[in-house]
């Protein structure tokens, strides 16, 4: 009779050690392709859906207006407000907003600065165009309304 | 005396996945993925910087929104799913219908909204006359509006695209948004 060689009986243990690899691939993967968030947002700021979209060049050059129903409506009330950086503002804010956000920038690059307005969807034209007129007064005309794609 | 070992002691290293898990759970948690798209324009500069440009009635397209969010297109009440069709019919015209349009390189839109009116309708307004010379530019093009727009967001192809620099001389994208009114709702 021929020999047969046992089955073993217990599986053997699945190597873990590409594992930490794995983990690794994932965790740069993430460190790339995110950013830390900048600001705390104190409003609500669910952007409009639109489809013909452009993308923002260089991140460098570009400021953010955020547009919004505030969060804490206890504190801030139920319209609409501007944020400029970490605070709540009034239109007549943004032209010294732009002025320092300009110096921020190399001399050269000034006139390339995009301003990246996120909206919420439920404001109302008049705040956007209290911004655009602000912006115009600012000499900061290169706009972009940040929208999500469909 | 004892003998030193030659081999060095092998490093433990199965902790190092958990490490990693953790550096992978705070980078996951602490970071939004960044999404930087929209819809561009320019501002005009300010106001008494510029001139009144005298332009031909027939060669502009008057789109206006209320505060109710209804369009009106060239003084008829219109859904915003006819829009971009009308638009491209206007801008199209080529001088045949004495009412629309001499040729494209004439042809303006005009866009006025409310105080009232709502952001999201407005940018919808703006994608879908996007949308309409964004159409017309590829079909000149002979290209999907997908290609396009690809050709548009690549910066190594966008300023080099020959064809895409003639049609834009042909077919430029004259939107001109009215000086805003203080009337109307807030």
């Amino acid at each position: 009779m021929a020999k047969f060689a046992k089955k073993p009986k217990a599986l053997p243990a699945i190597s873990t050690a590409s594992l930490p690899d794995i983990v690794f691939m994932l965790l740069f993967f993430f460190m790339v392709t995110t950013v830390l968030r900048e600001t705390d947002l104190l409003i609500m700021n669910r952007l409009p859906a639109a489809t013909q979209l452009q993308k923002l060049e260089k991140k460098s050059l570009v400021s953010y207006i955020y547009v919004g129903k505030p969060r804490d409506t206890g504190k801030y009330g139920t319209e609409p407000r501007i944020q400029l950086n970490d605070v709540l503002a009034l239109p007549r804010d943004i032209v010294n907003f732009v002025f320092n956000e300009k110096a921020d920038r190399a001399e050269g690059e000034r006139d390339m600065l995009t301003m990246s307005l996120k909206v919420d969807r439920e404001a109302k034209m008049g705040i956007v165009s209290d911004v655009k007129q602000q912006l115009r007064e600012a000499n900061a005309l290169k706009v972009n309304y940040s929208t999500t794609g469909r | 005396m004892a003998k030193k070992s030659r081999t060095a002691p092998e490093i433990n290293a199965s902790s190092m996945a958990d490490i990693a898990f953790l550096l992978l759970i705070f980078f996951l948690v602490t970071t939004t993925i960044a999404s930087d798209k929209g819809l561009s324009i320019r501002l005009p500069p300010k106001q008494d910087q510029q001139q009144d440009i005298k332009l031909k009635e027939r060669n502009i397209f008057k789109v206006l929104v209320n505060s109710n969010n209804q369009l009106l297109v060239e003084g008829e009440y219109m859904g915003i799913d006819n829009l971009k069709d009308e638009a491209k019919k206007f801008i199209m015209n080529n001088g045949q219908d004495p009412e629309s349009s001499e040729s494209p390189e004439k042809a303006v839109i005009s866009l006025k909204t409310d105080r009232g009116t709502r952001y999201d309708v407005y940018v919808k307004v703006m994608d879908e006359l996007k949308k309409a010379y964004n159409e017309l530019r590829a079909e000149r093009m002979g290209i999907t509006v997908v290609q396009l727009l690809a050709i548009e967001n690549d910066p190594k192809q966008n300023d080099k695209n020959e064809r895409l620099k003639q049609v834009r001389i042909e077919i430029p994208y004259q939107l001109s948004e009215a000086e805003p009114s203080d009337t109307g709702g807030n």
